[in-house]
């Protein structure tokens, strides 16, 4: 998938979990792409966040810290 | 398992059933009890007990003209008809004295004097309601004869015997192309025009003129069946007591000896048909009265365009070939197998177990998707699984799961019977669904009311006898933004059901959702520059849903298929929880499925994250279930969706697909993605009954074969699980389950299913909403909603009744965000897509049947204005443009669309509307934004050059190379 697009769909999870109450909108955001994105999908959101996360919701970063270190622990 | 039979003709009550307080009454002389209301022709069935009748039958309301059904009752005087008469306490009813007989003699005789006696030679010979009553009322004679000297006074033969025309005959209608309206045979009955009125919904068909002038007539002066605004539904065929009204099949095949219960295979609804044989010859389909999706209701689709199975394009062979350029080669079932079993297990050797998945068919059997997506958990290996489910309406399934705790439907179609207040918001239930919108209409002539929420002016905005109350024509895109309005104006208002809200919902949830709502940057007022819809329109909508009764929504995929579509399906139940409508008959949550097994797809784990029964993948518990009987670990991780997987081709990690039953290349967004993901794999196996357009890029074919020649299930709209019947052998050899269990066995997995009940057994014991269905209860009940198990072994067809399903229903909130597919100075126009009543889809089924006369080509409507300030006149070649790809099609001028708005259909691959739709999706599931595109529309000379080069790709793909000898 073209970075682009990866980084468009991340930041349309983002701006949903954001609108939502509480704090834990990276949480939420990193459940999603656990729930629903396949390993390899996360694996490029991994590089892409590695290689300076060109184009990302901050919320987006802080939710793929949040997804490594689930998959670190699990 | 011996096939479900029944008699072709089905016990005619007389008149429609009611429902009131018993009454007892005596007919000749036996005692009956029925519901105040019914009429004494009704009652006298109920006893056993028929008395002879044309006008009248069950589908349609009493009519009392043809006066044969007459009776005497104790105390009244005259003959009174039976049918217009409703019964009393204690009424005395004579069915048969002289004096009734010698009536219904001489009624049959004026008939039958002004009919043609060619019972012997005439299609409805044996299936003839006028040649039954005659011979029950026992008419030996006909007197009447023209006067001598005087012309002919009848309407049945064309000439008299100095062959002098007629000038009462009128010849044979057969514009239709499914059945013959001959007026020769007419007696006037009626029954087809009030079948039209009451059932149907379309008042195409008329009395014309008075007295013996009087004609049965379809349309205005000069309009025959084709031309009139009849859709061709059938439901007067199906009434017509005579031949006058009857279908080619059987003018061609001869009348039916027995009838299969089997369900149509078409849209959502899932209708309940009769397969009509004689000997082992299919004549007719006939909606099945005790169909509890349809009521004895059917479409053009259902009932007459079945003949695509036995249309030339039917591939009945498999075919292989090493690489796309080549011609196919047709070759044995094991060779194929093999074949295929080879690849895909080289892929997975070279390039790892995930790089390999399959796509599940919407159109198949819940027992054949279920075993697709066991192919890919249990033989391959990986949760690689998705179904066109995911193109349509996987934001129901997020959406409603996240609100209420399960993405099902609330309702059975027999709700809308209850309803006062209908939403209808991004669907085309008269096109898409056109059997629950009869049933709908009937409901609004009723009195119900109806809101339309939709960018085009749907037919169900203003047609004969229905009127919307409003119509909210919004700018594609803004759906969220006018349905938080809607919810806005409710409680700001103060409309919402507290009580509801307090018992039912999540307290905290609805706190923070009502602060949210109640934002002035929500209201109508603030809204209208951005969604087009006027705030006072948009007000008198909402507090006409909160205050006018059981207010119900039913959507479709002008909801789904956008950006926001999770979030707009959110707030349709926000709207539904806040207006407490939401567990009991005449309310709810009703999304429209697609097509006929979109619903027992998703529930069979065709989702690359869930497992049957919408449990996901992480779940140890869930795994444990199909780990220990199918002997085989289970990912845990997530496989792709069908967007991702063609993302994973492009990038080489996906290598090979199995895809039964769907044609991606024409249904997916983006049509140029989808050919380089498909190009770029090195095992793509097509199993359909056509080679279809991706089948332009598979290297295996695996004839498929049609839902008229296999057992299974298919799961509709409203949960109900419906048994699909064999009729006819597999004119290809087998049923797609055996197909796939043939791969999976090449693949070396053990399966030794014999009938698809063995397969629902085992969906039965793993999936916990389906633990009590099995093949014996489905004979049983006809059909079960579920969840069938201990708590409601006989199925449920309401849902969340006591309480939500997951608890306490959650108020989500849902800021509008725009997306980013937006019109501007290049692209300044915003093209919506559809569907329309006559084709199906893809068009791969209906393309190939005679439904074409109504729709030979795609179309692209656009308003006066935009076509007129871009010299565009109706019916000239336009190129219709966006930043993903052109097309070229015909443009229809119309103002059922906005001014910047544009609209078409995707039925044919020679337009390939997907050319220009584009890759954005719905934020929570990857469902393409069909409904949303900007376009610039031009003049042009015709066929784009992408659609030549389309052309002529297809045409060589499809080669095959005789089979070797």
């Amino acid at each position: 998938m073209s970075p682009e697009k990866m980084v468009r769909m991340a930041n349309q999870i983002a701006i949903f979990f954001k609108t939502q109450p509480g704090d834990d909108a990276a949480e939420k955001i990193a459940q999603h792409l656990s729930d629903f994105w396949e390993p390899r999908m996360r694996d490029q959101l991994h590089a892409h966040v590695d290689a300076g996360g060109a184009g990302l919701d901050p919320l987006v970063i802080a939710a793929d810290a949040r997804i490594r270190t689930t998959t670190a622990e699990g | 398992m011996k096939d479900f039979i029944i008699p072709v003709r089905e016990r005619d009550m007389g008149t429609p059933a009611r429902s009131g307080a018993p009454v007892t009454l005596t007919i000749d002389g036996v005692p009956v009890t029925v519901p105040e209301g019914t009429s004494v022709m009704r009652a006298a069935m109920e006893a056993g007990i028929q008395v002879p009748k044309l006008c009248a039958t069950d589908s349609v309301e009493a009519f009392g003209s043809c006066r044969l059904c007459v009776v005497e009752i104790a105390g009244r005087r005259g003959t009174p008809a039976s049918c217009t008469t409703p019964v009393a306490e204690g009424m005395e009813v004579r069915t048969g004295s002289d004096r009734v007989r010698k009536v219904r003699r001489g009624v049959m005789e004026l008939y039958i004097s002004d009919h043609p006696l060619d019972c012997l030679t005439c299609a409805a010979n044996g299936d003839c309601e006028l040649q039954d009553m005659a011979g029950m009322v026992g008419l030996r004679d006909v007197r009447y004869s023209a006067p001598e000297g005087a012309g002919l006074a009848n309407h049945f033969e064309a000439r008299d015997t100095s062959g002098a025309a007629n000038p009462e005959w009128l010849p044979k209608d057969d514009s239709n192309p499914y059945f013959t309206y001959d007026p020769s045979k007419c007696i006037v009955c009626s029954r087809c025009v009030r079948a039209c009125e009451e059932v149907q919904g379309t008042f195409a068909l008329t009395i014309e003129g008075r007295g013996f002038d009087s004609r049965v007539s379809a349309g205005g002066a000069g309009d025959d069946f084709l031309t009139s605004d009849c859709v061709s539904c059938g439901a007067c065929v199906q009434a017509c007591p005579t031949a006058t009204l009857q279908e080619k099949s059987v003018i061609e095949l001869g009348t039916p000896d027995r009838a299969v219960v089997t369900t149509c295979a078409y849209c959502g609804v899932g209708c309940s048909f009769k397969a009509e044989m004689n000997g082992d010859e299919l004549v007719r389909m006939v909606p099945y009265k005790h169909g509890k999706a349809n009521r004895g209701h059917s479409c053009v689709k259902g009932r007459f365009a079945y003949g695509y199975a036995h249309h030339q394009d039917r591939i009945l062979k498999p075919l292989i070939r090493e690489r796309i350029d080549q011609p196919w080669r047709e070759v044995e079932w094991d060779e194929a197998l093999s074949f295929a079993a080879a690849r895909l297990r080289g892929i997975q050797a070279r390039h790892g177990r995930k790089s390999v998945g399959v796509i599940t068919s919407s159109r198949c059997t819940n027992e054949e998707t279920y075993l697709v997506q066991k192919l890919a958990r249990a033989v391959f290996g990986n949760n690689n699984t998705d179904t066109c489910a995911r193109v349509c309406h996987s934001p129901t399934g997020y959406g409603l799961g996240q609100t209420f705790g399960t993405s099902a439907g609330t309702q059975d179609f027999d709700s809308v019977e209850q309803t006062d207040v209908v939403i209808v918001i991004g669907a085309n239930p008269t096109d898409g669904h056109p059997v629950f919108a009869s049933r709908l209409k009937k409901r609004l002539r009723a009195g119900a009311k109806l809101i339309v929420i939709d960018p085009r002016r749907i037919d169900l905005v203003k047609s004969p006898h229905v009127q919307a109350a409003n119509h909210l024509p919004l700018r594609p895109g803004t759906n969220v933004a006018v349905v938080s309005a809607m919810a806005h104006v409710i409680v700001t208002e103060g409309l919402m059901d507290e009580e509801f809200i307090r018992t039912r919902c999540d307290w905290d949830e609805f706190q923070h959702y009502a602060d949210f709502i109640s934002d002035p940057r929500h209201s109508p007022e603030a809204t209208e520059m951005l969604t087009g819809v006027p705030a006072t329109s948009l007000r008198e909508a909402a507090r006409l849903f909160a205050t006018g009764g059981n207010g119900a929504i039913y959507y479709g995929l002008g909801v789904t298929e956008h950006s926001q579509g999770s979030t707009t399906v959110m707030g349709i139940a926000n709207l539904a929880m806040l207006t407490g409508n939401i567990g009991r008959p005449g309310v709810g949550v009703n999304p429209l499925r697609g097509q006929n097994n979109v619903q027992g797809a998703c529930d069979m784990g065709s989702f690359p994250h869930e497992l049957p029964g919408y449990r996901h993948v992480k779940g140890a518990e869930a795994r444990a279930v199909y780990e220990q009987l199918w002997g085989v670990e289970i990912d845990p991780e997530p496989g792709l969706r069908i967007p991702n997987m063609l993302d994973a081709a492009v990038d080489g990690s996906f290598k090979g697909l199995y895809c039964q039953g769907e044609d991606i290349l024409q249904s997916d967004p983006d049509t140029k993605h989808v050919a380089a993901g498909l190009a770029a794999m090195d095992c793509v196996i097509v199993h359909d009954l056509f080679l279809n357009e991706t089948a332009n890029y598979a290297h295996v074919f695996l004839p498929g074969s049609t839902f008229l020649e296999k057992d299974g299930t298919f799961t509709n709209a409203e949960r109900r699980i419906n048994r699909v019947r064999r009729v006819i052998p597999p004119r290809n050899g087998y049923a797609d389950w055996e197909i796939t269990q043939m791969l999976a066995k090449a693949m070396g997995a053990d399966w030794g299913y014999t009938h698809p009940a063995q397969i629902m057994e085992e969906i039965a014991l793993t999936t916990p909403s389906f633990a009590g269905v099995d093949y014996a209860l489905l004979e049983e009940k006809g059909s079960v909603q579920w969840p069938v198990n201990d708590a409601s072994p006989e199925g449920t067809p309401l849902m969340h009744v006591e309480g939500f399903v997951r608890g306490k229903g959650r108020f989500i909130v849902t800021e509008y965000v725009a997306t980013d597919e937006r019109s501007g100075p290049r692209f300044p126009l915003l093209l919506t897509t559809g569907r329309i009543l006559s084709q199906y889809n893809v068009g791969a089924q209906t393309r190939r049947t005679d439904n074409v006369i109504w729709h030979a080509e795609d179309v692209l409507e656009i308003h006066p204005h935009d076509a007129e300030v871009r010299g565009v006149a109706d019916g000239d070649w336009v190129r219709l443009a966006s930043r993903s790809g052109e097309t070229s099609l015909r443009a229809q001028i119309t103002d059922r669309v906005s001014p910047g708005v544009v609209y078409t259909t995707f039925h044919h691959p020679d337009t390939q509307a997907n050319v220009i739709t584009t890759d954005y999706s719905d934020w929570a599931t990857n469902c393409p934004e069909y409904k949303v595109t900007a376009v610039q529309v031009s003049l042009s000379n015709g066929p784009s050059e992408w659609q030549e080069d389309y052309a002529a790709q297809a045409a060589n793909a499809r080669r095959i190379l005789p089979a070797a000898e």
